[in-house]
């Protein structure tokens, strides 16, 4: 009978799902009595309530406002800025030193290819957190003070950071910027559209396509929309006005560009090379240039192999993007997990946020890439 | 890809001069782009590997052993030669090193057998580096039974604490993985959605979140009064972690085998687990043990971040000796020398895994 029962391959699966669900729930509700009867003992009362209280701490470098008296809730938001900030100015760096590095290693040129090639081997078989370590102590902790800061151009490079003149916006500034915006649309959608007249008209429509971007910036020139120029000037000990990049931020940015870049680099360079040579045999053969072969005919169709893991790469952009943590940079892993957690001790309700704010910022990354890739995936007729 | 005019590639070579001007006019001088890159590497060169060179080998200093022997101009060697084993034993008492030395030896007597393909009953050698080994570098490491001095793991420290992490994350995280990966597969949906969700969870949030967890959460899910070792934490972190990525990797092989492997194997009248462990797993992981290796070196490399919750590895002992006042000012040296140490390990290992790849390559299915 029990033989019988056991040899009902419907019946065993239930039981094995059945006792893996049961499983499951023992371990997760020894963990949760245990953690009750801890927070108990420690007095914390658990709940997301904590958040409307004020944090009562400051945060060294943030894009959003920030007082000291907000609350738990306006730090997640003003830290999630910050890991938004350090992750899209990574991965746009990133990209184009990946692009160039896989170029580079199928450089014709002997001496351009082994370094690309040597520069990749190095950077991808050593640790991220050193590279982060070494960008910021050894290179940007290591900078002068600010009466002997390296300059160029208005700029100025020291220990504090890295100083840039900031544009001081005309009255008419958001009128401008709405007309640029809507002139390289409109430019956008004509050059493309150019694609299905030919002769004269095709002329007419790139040219329209780019003098409306240029006229609006003419424009936008002539009404003012920079006023002026706000410079840093060294005052004191420290430079005041224009922009700071702080060397946390910079440190974190290079190092997440690098490190990142050189796996782009051979993903770019493994999507080329996975390119048929017959396409550019028949391409040179129809009259086009190395350079033409390249834009026109191998890109394009590499650009299709490349986007699905060049999307995990972006994901480990926005994950690595934590080590700022390393150097303090004031990312929502330091802040939330870090600090938060710290002076609130809600363990748990830290823990879950931070994960959940990496999980729904991944989820976005990745929902935006995978529109993108069906955007230029071959359409079959 | 480099591209060989035929007319060059073709004519038989004269001499050794004759055949090197012919490399240099297809590789370096091939057209006037070639030439100006050519030349444009050069100067990049000249204003970046000059001063490095220097910086690191002409103006260097080795000798002596303190600061006061640098004279500043170049690179400070002293420091890492006087810090030496500090890098790679940390705090591990000086008396007892010889054990960490043996514990690596011995890593190196089981790895070999087990890497060597042509072996006939490797599957031995694999389950004593992964069973047998882990039981000796254990005592021999911990100490406190037969004659060895105890030497609690907070003594733990440097490279060996890479090593000794790294090692305890694949051997956990291994068998947690092919699981895992046989889970999100299976048609069973109450395991196929754990197995999701487990691997999907982990691949969504920075390691760290997952070493915080093994710091901070473990304590408060464990009952009043129970405390895990700080090593065993990481450990445990570093496994779970892992085992995400080593279960996408093996179930890129499960993929790989053909259905008809599976319908053998059930017309013979093998059952499940029989059928995986005879049948399946055999020739999926040997398809995918390249990328197994990829996945131990991202570990290996990954088990730095232990330094965030202070854990002394080999970056912890770089951060804390740059901190030493009398060696004041040595970031480069110190960063410099751990990454290249790291760099070894890894490229060391990312050849084999290559080697490997090519000649699965060459032993594809259906080619003999």
């Amino acid at each position: 009978m029990i033989a019988r029962l056991w040899s009902s391959e419907r019946l065993r699966g239930w039981c094995l799902q059945g006792l893996l669900i049961a499983a499951v729930a023992t371990v997760v509700g020894y963990f949760a009595v245990n953690t009750v009867g801890n927070l108990e003992r420690r007095s914390i009362p658990f709940g997301l309530g904590f958040l409307s209280r004020p944090a009562g701490f400051d945060f060294p470098f943030h894009v959003l406002d920030w007082k000291v008296t907000d609350t738990y809730g306006r730090a997640v938001v003003v830290a999630l800025a910050n890991t938004v900030l350090v992750s899209v100015l990574a991965i746009a760096t990133t990209t184009v030193l990946g692009l160039v590095l896989g170029i580079m290693r199928l450089s014709l040129n002997w001496l351009v290819r082994t370094t690309a090639t040597l520069i990749v081997e190095f950077i991808k078989n050593t640790p991220q957190l050193i590279q982060i370590f070494f960008f910021y102590i050894a290179v940007l902790q290591a900078l002068p003070q600010a009466r002997e800061s390296f300059q160029a151009a208005g700029m100025f490079l020291n220990i504090r950071g890295l100083f840039l003149p900031a544009p001081v916006m005309g009255d008419a500034a958001g009128l401008d910027a709405l007309a640029l915006l809507v002139a390289v649309a409109l430019g956008s959608v004509l050059w493309r559209g150019r694609a299905r007249v030919t002769g004269t008209a095709r002329r007419a429509l790139a040219a329209v396509a780019w003098l409306l971007p240029l006229g609006a910036l003419v424009h936008a020139w002539a009404t003012g929309m920079i006023a002026a120029w706000e410079w840093p000037e060294l005052r004191g000990f420290n430079f005041r006005g224009g922009w700071v990049v702080r060397p946390e931020l910079l440190a974190l940015w290079i190092g997440l560009s690098v490190y990142t870049g050189v796996f782009i680099a051979e993903i770019v360079r493994s999507a080329i090379n996975a390119i048929d040579r017959g396409q550019t045999e028949a391409a040179r053969s129809l009259g086009l240039t190395r350079g033409q072969n390249m834009r026109l005919v191998i890109l394009p169709q590499a650009l299709r192999l490349i986007i699905p893991p060049l999307t995990s790469q972006y994901l480990n952009v926005i994950k690595s993007s934590s080590l700022g943590a390393a150097i303090a940079y004031p990312e929502v892993f330091l802040m939330i997990g870090g600090t938060t957690l710290n002076q609130t001790g809600q363990a748990i309700e830290a823990m879950a946020i931070v994960m959940s704010v990496f999980l729904s910022v991944n989820l976005v990354t990745s929902a935006g890439m995978n529109w993108y890739n069906r955007a230029v995936a071959l359409k079959e007729r | 890809m480099a591209t060989v005019a035929p007319d060059l590639a073709l004519r038989p070579s004269a001499n050794m001069l004759g055949r090197a001007w012919r490399w240099m006019r297809v590789n370096l001088l091939g057209s006037p782009l070639n030439i100006v890159l050519t030349v444009a590497m050069l100067a990049v060169f000249w204003f970046t590997l000059a001063p490095l060179v220097r910086w690191a080998v002409i103006d260097a200093t080795i000798a002596g052993d303190s600061k006061a022997g640098c004279t500043g101009a170049g690179a400070c060697w002293t420091f890492i030669k006087v810090r030496f084993p500090m890098f790679f034993y940390g705090r591990y008492p000086v008396d007892e090193r010889w054990r960490v030395d043996l514990a690596a030896l011995l890593l190196a007597v089981f790895a070999v057998p087990a890497m060597l393909d042509k072996l006939r009953h490797r599957w031995i050698a694999v389950l004593a580096l992964v069973a047998v080994y882990p039981v000796i570098a254990g005592i021999l490491l911990r100490g406190g039974i037969i004659g060895l001095r105890s030497v609690e793991t907070a003594l733990w420290g440097g490279l060996m604490l890479n090593a000794v992490l790294t090692f305890l994350a694949v051997a956990g995280s291994l068998p947690f993985g092919i699981l895992l990966a046989l889970g999100r597969r299976s048609k069973f949906p109450v395991v196929r959605i754990f197995s999701i969700c487990f691997i999907e969870l982990w691949r969504g949030v920075p390691l760290l979140t997952a070493l915080f967890m093994g710091m901070v959460m473990l304590p408060l899910f464990l009952p009043n009064g129970v405390t895990v070792d700080n090593l065993v934490r990481a450990a445990v972190a570093l496994t779970l972690f892992t085992s995400a990525y080593m279960a996408e990797v093996v179930r890129g092989g499960l993929q790989a085998i053909p259905l008809g492997q599976f319908d053998g194997a059930k017309a013979l009248g093998l059952g499940f687990w029989q059928m995986q462990a005879l049948i399946v797993l055999p020739q999926a992981l040997r398809i995918v043990v390249p990328n197994i290796v990829n996945t131990v070196i991202d570990l290996f490399k990954d088990t730095t971040l232990v330094v965030i919750v202070s854990l002394f590895d080999m970056l912890g002992v770089v951060n804390q000796s740059l901190k030493d006042s009398a060696w004041l000012g040595m970031a480069k040296e110190g960063y410099a020398f751990a990454a290249l140490v790291f760099f070894v390990c890894c490229w060391s290992m990312s050849l084999y895994s290559r080697r490997l790849e090519r000649r699965l390559g060459v032993e594809q299915p259906g080619r003999h």
